[in-house]
């Protein structure tokens, strides 16, 4: 149960280390078309982007098979592109148009694709971890080995209902994965102003859950401890704590100046820790790759991007009879 | 190829703001992160970054420019050795094009106009007091300060209420002002922190509770009905909960089902609850004062995209407005409109159009829902035969459904037409832009409801 570093060398190879790459940078370009689309108003209200931590999901989700589950919290883009879904679906669910997710009636906070198994999307902070418990019940109900991640911040971590769900996911040993995904700040609050003892690895211990602290800017560090959780959970050996330290580069929603850190804070992370440049310095390195072949990437990127918000800007908005939809379900 | 640079969005409710500071300056070269601009919003001063690469060609909005729109061009991005005087400033025609389509919609006046005068005498404050003008935010930020000077045993506490100045900046400056023990920091905690809040006021101390919005507060709403609501009557009237749970309410702009409810009518069903719902700027101020004073537990809903608002508030040493007591807002003789709190936007507007096409709406706005003063609502009743209630809210279980059953009962006989409801519709609320215009009650819905009441 005690803190152990995952070790930096990994038996990975170059097509994995590859699809993180591509995966990781993928989110980036996403998000940062994302913070240029809301810029223009064409995405409005709240916008939590995920620059920074896309090291957390992509390797998470490099352990899970068919059928796993995920759920999180409004800062969600992330998540969805990297389970797989389609990134036009999610622009376009920014933009409020009808070929979004949830046909334009959720937004950036919500949405959910059954297909992939994602649940959401979740705006009240906490919330969706009971539910990612609840996920893990159905699968433990119908007998198969199937786990579920529920992800959520450091700040969430002190809301009460997390705890009640940490003693009966323990109790009943759910398949449920609790990644904290630790960026040191909830909103403007940074962790230590928030939060009575610093290790939130440790806080399943009192509820017998293991926990373990991962560097989530390194994307192998983060696999192997998916690795590591999933085969707990697929066991029947209940569930498991991954406290994935990481940071968030932007504000934390559109709308935050972020004057509670500094600048050069934020400027030393991306410069010593900064996920992608982590995996192109091993590529190129370990000769898995020449810069014309990244940039072959970066290109093949760009172009999904921009398509995506061709997509989103051109999908029209919803029927208004829309409006009155999906309030229930078919008795 | 020359692109234009557009004054960004840079928060929900942001519409305009003020182009403070360029850090770039026209040959330089900028790439994506680069900071190239500070730009002040409804809320902050934001840092606005490039996000391609290229040459700042022309600077079209000089620094220190105020009231920029969203979407102007303020600058031009263009690649090395490229002409971009060409690329002009093309005028933001949106905005005149969005003017010119209102203007095409409001139809000729079917009858003689009546005059439209919102009443500038109010009864709150003595005949000839100097005003000042004033935001919501500002109001209300005045009367916690006021408060907390006056009493000792008040303090704040909530998510982001000191260091960070408040989310929606109703705190600033009171962390400086009134130092660590008195401006508390909590963790995101709604259920606990309402809790220890409520047993503080047990112990003797007069907490004011801010909700960064009240969405969160249903988290802790067991805390506020069973415990601070109940517990003057369950130990027989010897302790209560002095105290005030605060924060926005009800919908902001496109932030989606799970941020956009209103709560009025909620708390307004719970005896033991005092419940207040300004609309204007000195009314957020006068009545604030009072439910910090009121010894018990006071709901105090706010609304985001009021508080940058700005109204007329008497400069007095010491402004409170008594809970219980409606304002007259316009008199008028054919049809009384109630509303409160954000509604009163729709009402007023809709009492402007009417005057236009001969009707005289008298528009009162409740301003405390409990207690409800239902006197000023039979009184102008009695005197125009009609009425239309309006609100944000859900329309299940409304408070415009009780005002209308009130005046059932106490005023059947002076009704010439069935009262209606305008609310909310009866649906989440939608994020697309479209739907969202359409599940928030408009100002012509009530005004059809007006002329339907009028049998006009
Ligand atoms: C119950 C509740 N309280 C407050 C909020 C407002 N809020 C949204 S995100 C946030 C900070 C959450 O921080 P953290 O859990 O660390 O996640 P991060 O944003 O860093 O990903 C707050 C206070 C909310 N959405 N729900
Ligand atoms: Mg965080």
């Amino acid at each position: 149960m005690a803190a152990k570093k995952t070790s930096k060398k990994s038996n990975v190879s170059a097509d994995e280390l590859l699809a993180y790459y591509r995966d990781m940078l993928l989110i980036r370009r996403f998000e940062e078309k994302a913070g240029q689309l809301y810029g223009m108003g064409l995405i409005g209200g709240f916008c939590h982007l995920y620059i920074g931590q896309e090291a957390v999901v992509v390797g998470l989700e490099a352990a899970t098979k068919e059928g796993d589950k995920r759920i999180t919290s409004y800062r969600d883009h992330g998540h969805m592109l990297a389970c797989g879904m389609d990134p036009n679906g999610v622009m376009a669910e920014l933009t409020g148009r009808e070929g979004g997710y949830s046909k334009g009636k959720g937004g950036s906070m919500h949405m959910f694709s059954k297909e992939k198994h994602f649940y959401g999307g979740h705006g009240i902070v906490g919330a969706q971890v009971p539910l990612g418990a609840g996920l893990a019940f159905s699968d433990k109900y119908k007998g198969n080995d199937n786990v579920t991640f529920a992800y959520f911040g450091d700040g969430a971590a002190n809301q009460g209902q997390i705890y009640e769900t940490f003693n009966m996911a323990a109790l009943w040993d759910l398949p449920v994965i609790f990644v904290i995904e630790n960026n040191q700040y909830a909103m403007g609050t940074s962790q230590q102003r928030s939060t009575s003892t610093p290790d939130l690895y440790t806080r399943g211990e009192a509820f017998g859950i293991p926990g373990e602290i991962v560097d989530g800017m390194n994307v192998l560090a983060v696999k192997e401890a998916s690795e590591k959780a999933v085969a707990h959970c697929r066991a029947g050996k209940g569930p498991y704590v991954l406290e994935v330290k990481t940071y968030r580069y932007r504000g934390h929603s559109m709308s935050d100046p972020a004057k509670y850190r500094t600048r050069e804070e934020v400027q030393k992370m991306r410069d010593e820790r900064d996920p992608i440049e982590q995996v192109r310095d091993m590529l190129l390195t370990g000769k898995h790759a020449t810069e014309d072949d990244l940039k072959a990437i970066d290109k093949d990127i760009k172009a999904v991007v921009n398509a995506s918000a061709d997509f989103a800007k051109e999908s029209p908005e919803p029927d208004l009879s829309e409006l009155w939809t999906d309030i229930y379900a078919d008795a | 190829m020359a692109t234009e640079l557009l004054m960004p969005a840079l928060s929900p409710t942001m519409e305009e703001g003020t182009l403070a500071k360029w850090l770039v300056k026209e040959g330089d070269e900028v790439k994506s992160g680069d900071i190239i601009a500070e730009i002040e919003t409804d809320k902050a001063t934001m840092e606005f970054e490039a996000v391609d690469e290229g040459i700042v060609g022309k600077i079209l909005i000089a620094e220190g420019s105020e009231g920029v729109k969203v979407n102007t061009p303020i600058a031009i991005i263009g690649e090395e050795g490229e002409d971009m005087s060409a690329a002009s400033a093309s005028a933001p025609v949106a905005a005149d094009a969005l003017a010119a389509e209102e203007a095409a919609k409001v139809p000729a006046a079917a009858a003689a106009p009546v005059e439209f005068a919102p009443s500038d005498k109010s009864p709150d404050w003595p005949e000839g007091t100097e005003m000042k003008s004033m935001t919501v935010r500002e109001a209300l930020n005045e009367a916690m300060v006021e408060e907390m000077t006056r009493d000792e045993d008040v303090f704040l506490m909530g998510e982001e209420v000191g260091e960070y100045q408040g989310a929606y900046k109703i705190s600033q400056g009171l962390l400086d002002k009134f130092g660590e023990k008195r401006v508390i920091d909590t963790p995101i905690t709604e259920h606990g922190f309402a809790g220890i809040a409520t047993g503080a006021a047990f112990g003797g101390l007069r907490p004011i509770v801010e909700f960064m919005t009240f969405n969160f507060a249903m988290q802790a709403i067991d805390q506020i009905i069973n415990s601070a609501a109940k517990t003057l009557y369950m130990s027989g009237g010897q302790m209560g909960a002095p105290m005030v749970f605060r924060g926005p309410n009800g919908a902001a702009a496109r932030v989606g089902a799970q941020h956009s409810q209103c709560y009025a009518a909620w708390y307004a069903q719970i005896p033991g609850l005092k419940v207040v719902m300004p609309y204007t700027a000195a009314d957020a101020k006068g009545l604030m004062k009072t439910a910090i004073r009121d010894d018990n537990p006071v709901i105090f809903l706010e609304n985001e995209i009021m508080y940058g608002k700005s109204f007329d508030v008497p400069v007095m040493d010491d402004f409170t407005i008594p809970f219980g007591k409606a304002r007259v807002a316009v008199e008028g003789t054919d049809v009384t409109i109630v509303s409160f709190g954000i509604g009163m936007t729709y009402a007023l507007e809709a009492a402007e159009k009417l005057a236009a096409d001969g009707i005289s709406a008298e528009v009162i706005d409740l301003r405390t829902l409990r207690p409800i003063d239902y006197a000023t609502v039979l009184e102008s009743v009695q005197k125009t035969n009609r009425c239309v209630t309006v609100e944000e809210g859900f329309p299940v279980g409304s408070i415009g459904n009780h005002i209308s059953a009130t005046i059932m009962q106490e005023a059947f006989d002076y009704l010439d037409a069935p009262v209606i409801n305008c609310a909310g519709k009866d649906v989440p609320m939608p994020y697309a832009a479209n739907l969202e215009r359409h599940a928030l009650i408009t100002t012509d819905e009530v005004v059809a409801a007006v002329k339907q009441v009028t049998y006009r």
